[in-house]
This record gives C-alpha cells, structure tokens and sequence, in this order.
C-alpha cells in the first residue's frame, strides 16, 4: 500500500471527549480498510464495535478482580488494613471486619498490612473478554457486568489479549469516551493518538478535556472531524489556534449515516468509502512516520 | 443515651449538615448529661467510601442513634451492624432536632439513597 516506514504492529487509538462523535465509526472503518488488522472495543460499559464486524467468536474469557475475605476466627481487630484502605472498603464493627466489594479497588495492601494473615483474596467476576474474526479483522471486545464500578481492569486484559497475539498488524483501538481512567489505560500503550471531533460547541469543551490527557502522555496526535459541515466551525477553530492538524473532515453524510445506523461498515460496501478511508489510513502512517522522525 | 447529629460548625447553635459522609463535624450529644461533644469528621474530605469511614466514626462514639437528613446505603449498612438507629431531622438547627427526639417526634429514616459514589452508574 505504502511505502513509508512506521513500525508493522502500530498500535493507533481512537478517542473522543463526547460520547456518539464518531470513534467507532473511524475505529472500525479504519481496521476495515487495513484489512490484515486488530480492532480493540475498550469501550467496555457499552461495546458496540461488533454489531458492525459481526465476528465469529472463538474465545471468551472472564474477567476478575482481587476482593479481600477475612478469616474471623484469625483477625483480633487490630483495624490496620481498615486504617490502610484509602478507598474506605473496610469498616470494624462490633467486633467484626466489614467489606465493601463495590468500593474495593483490589489492591491487595489490606492482605499485606494484615499482621496476623487473616486476610487471603477471592476472584470475583466483573466483565469477559471476547475474541473472534471478522473476514481479515481480528475483533477483541470488552463488556464489563452490570453494577461495576471501573472497567479498567477489563481493558488490562483486552491489551494483554492482544500483545499475546504478537503479529506484525496494525491495531486500531476503539477508547471510551471521556478522559478518564479507562481512557487513559485505552491509550497508554498507543503509538499515535486519533481525536474525532464534533463541530459542535459541547464537541470543542470536550475535546480540549481529550487533547489535554493525550499531551499529558506525550502522544503523537492528530484530529478528524466528524459530521462536518460547512460553516462556522468552533471545532476547527479550536485546532488551528492551538495548531492541531486535522487530518481529514468527514461530511455530515447521509448516505453514510444510513450505512452505520444499519450496522454496515461503509469500507465494506461502498468503494467511495474504501476510497475515503484507505486514504485517512494513508494520512495517519504519514502523520505517525513523521512523528518517528521528529522524535528521534 | 448518646446520640450524634451531623454539623455544619462545631458549636451547639450550629446547623445541621445535609450530608452525613460529608459533614464536616458530628455532635455527639448524651441525652442525660445533656453534654455536647464535637468531632471532626475526619471523613470529608475523602476521595471516596467518606460514609462508610463517617458511619465508622459514629459506631466508635458509642452513640446510639443518628439524626440525619438523608444517609447513604454503606453507610446505613455500617450503622445498622452497630446497632445505631438512623431518625430523619426534621428542623434545621441542631437544638430542634434534640428536642424532637427527645419528645419522640422523629420518625426513623426510611428512604436510603443509594450513595453518591455510584451516580455515573447506569
């Protein structure tokens, strides 16, 4: 396809500040049009990257946490691990240790300040991991289980799953919205961050929220703007003054709209939209070799 | 008996505060000494669990009953395996509050909210 260099397992995450701006439409369209490739749906409290793959699944795996479980007939009320916990999981009361699984953070610190080893640890399930294919994607997707707190630990294990994998293929992860912990483990290990964006006043406050986290990590970045129509653009606006390249505009696209809200992937069914994203895909190993040669 | 209201201040003219995890002092008030004791809520200003470390901090003060506007179900959960009864405050200041319990004319609260920590939560 090309002939820049850039490494073969680049690893490219997809983000937004709000949510339903376009990261899954880009991050599926993406690994699409790169064929031999590895989409990773982080967004693990709503997943929606396989309505469109539609994959074949042939791996699912659970996902558990650490949760402390006391011995009573151990532990004499020392309060040490209740005085440890900074997340206030434990509480002494009348003569027994309380836990709140749902406040627990599984650190395990609680165990180890425990002198007299009353504590041990019980895997507790919150969420699974699934793995399939896609005519040549390979699909990884996350679901955390209802009720859970942070999905996290889920998309640890989405990232491990696809280090194992170790196949020289670019993988184009599919982050949650916001810039929260889940979207920082989302990102952490990507090479080049993609920022879709809204040319909407609420897309602009959101996005600032975004490109802070992504400088914070030092990612190499770019931005494509969705939706895009003519006009006014605070979006646009908010990039040329801060000087971030916008690698492409996606127009406010009924033919396109229509293909998503039917859970087509648009690369797979129109040869403009192969087209439209081979050459996004283009840009970005472009935009990611320049940045290798700029950091080195 | 002890009981212990969430405050505003630390003085007796104090109001009562609207959040008991959160609450920046606790009046621990002993019905028949009718002595008043302040504590600071060590809890407030936690990122996280500040009702269960509250709840924690009121079983230890030995009282018997909370009077709080509203309490959260960790906490109510911790006070309830202290065996500490939870009434609904009815009027603003801490004085009131005393006197109406003392009158039994506080009714036990009912309507536990689930707990701030969990709002983002579908």
């Amino acid at each position: 396809m090309t002939n820049i260099a850039f490494k073969k397992d680049l690893k490219i995450a997809v983000l937004s500040g709000k949510g339903g701006t376009g990261k899954t439409l880009l991050s599926v369209n993406l690994a699409a049009a790169a064929s031999q490739s590895n989409y990773i749906d982080c967004d693990v409290e709503e997943p929606n990257g396989h309505l469109f793959f539609k994959p074949k699944w042939h791996m699912k795996k659970d996902v558990c946490v650490k949760i402390p479980v006391v011995d009573e007939s151990i532990c004499d009320g020392c309060r040490k691990c209740v005085d440890f916990c900074r997340f206030n999981a434990l509480a002494y009361i009348n003569n027994r240790l309380k836990i709140y699984e749902d406040i627990c953070h599984s650190c395990g610190g609680c165990v180890l300040v425990c002198p007299l080893m009353a504590l041990t640890e019980k895997d507790k399930v919150i969420g699974k991991v699934s793995l399939g294919n896609s005519e040549d994607v390979r699909v990884l997707s996350g679901m955390i289980n209802i009720g859970e707190s942070s999905g996290t630990p889920i998309i640890k294990e989405l990232l491990s799953q696809s280090r194992s994998l170790s196949d020289k293929r670019p993988t184009f992860i599919d982050c949650p919205p916001g810039s929260s912990c889940i979207v920082m483990e989302s990102i952490k290990d990507a090479d080049f961050c993609l920022i879709v964006m809204e040319p909407t006043i609420f897309g602009r406050h959101n996005f600032d929220m975004v490109y802070d986290l992504v400088k914070l990590f030092n990612k190499p970045n770019a931005v494509v703007i969705n939706k895009s129509i003519d006009g006014y653009n605070p979006s646009e606006d908010f990039s040329d003054k801060n000087e971030i390249k916008i690698l492409e505009k996606i127009p406010f696209d009924k033919e396109l709209g229509l293909l998503s809200s039917n859970a087509e992937i648009a690369v797979r069914k129109s040869v403009k939209y192969r087209d439209f994203f081979s050459s996004l895909l283009e840009k970005i190993y472009v935009e990611v070799s320049n940045e290798t040669v700029t950091h080195t | 008996m002890k009981i212990a209201i969430p405050a505003d201040n630390n003085n007796i003219d104090s109001k009562v505060s609207q959040s008991f995890g959160r609450a920046p002092f606790f009046l621990i008030y002993d019905t028949e000494t009718e002595k008043s004791d302040f504590l600071n809520n060590t809890a407030a200003s936690l990122q996280g669990g500040a009702g269960i470390k509250a709840a924690q901090l009121i079983v230890d003060s030995k009282a018997s009953a909370l009077l709080a506007p509203r309490c959260g179900q960790n906490a109510a959960d911790v006070l309830k395996s202290g065996n500490i009864s939870i009434y609904k405050t009815e009027a603003t200041s801490l004085m009131e509050n005393i006197t109406a319990f003392k009158e039994n004319r506080l009714a036990l609260l009912q309507d536990i909210h689930t707990g701030f920590h969990d709002k983002y939560r579908v």
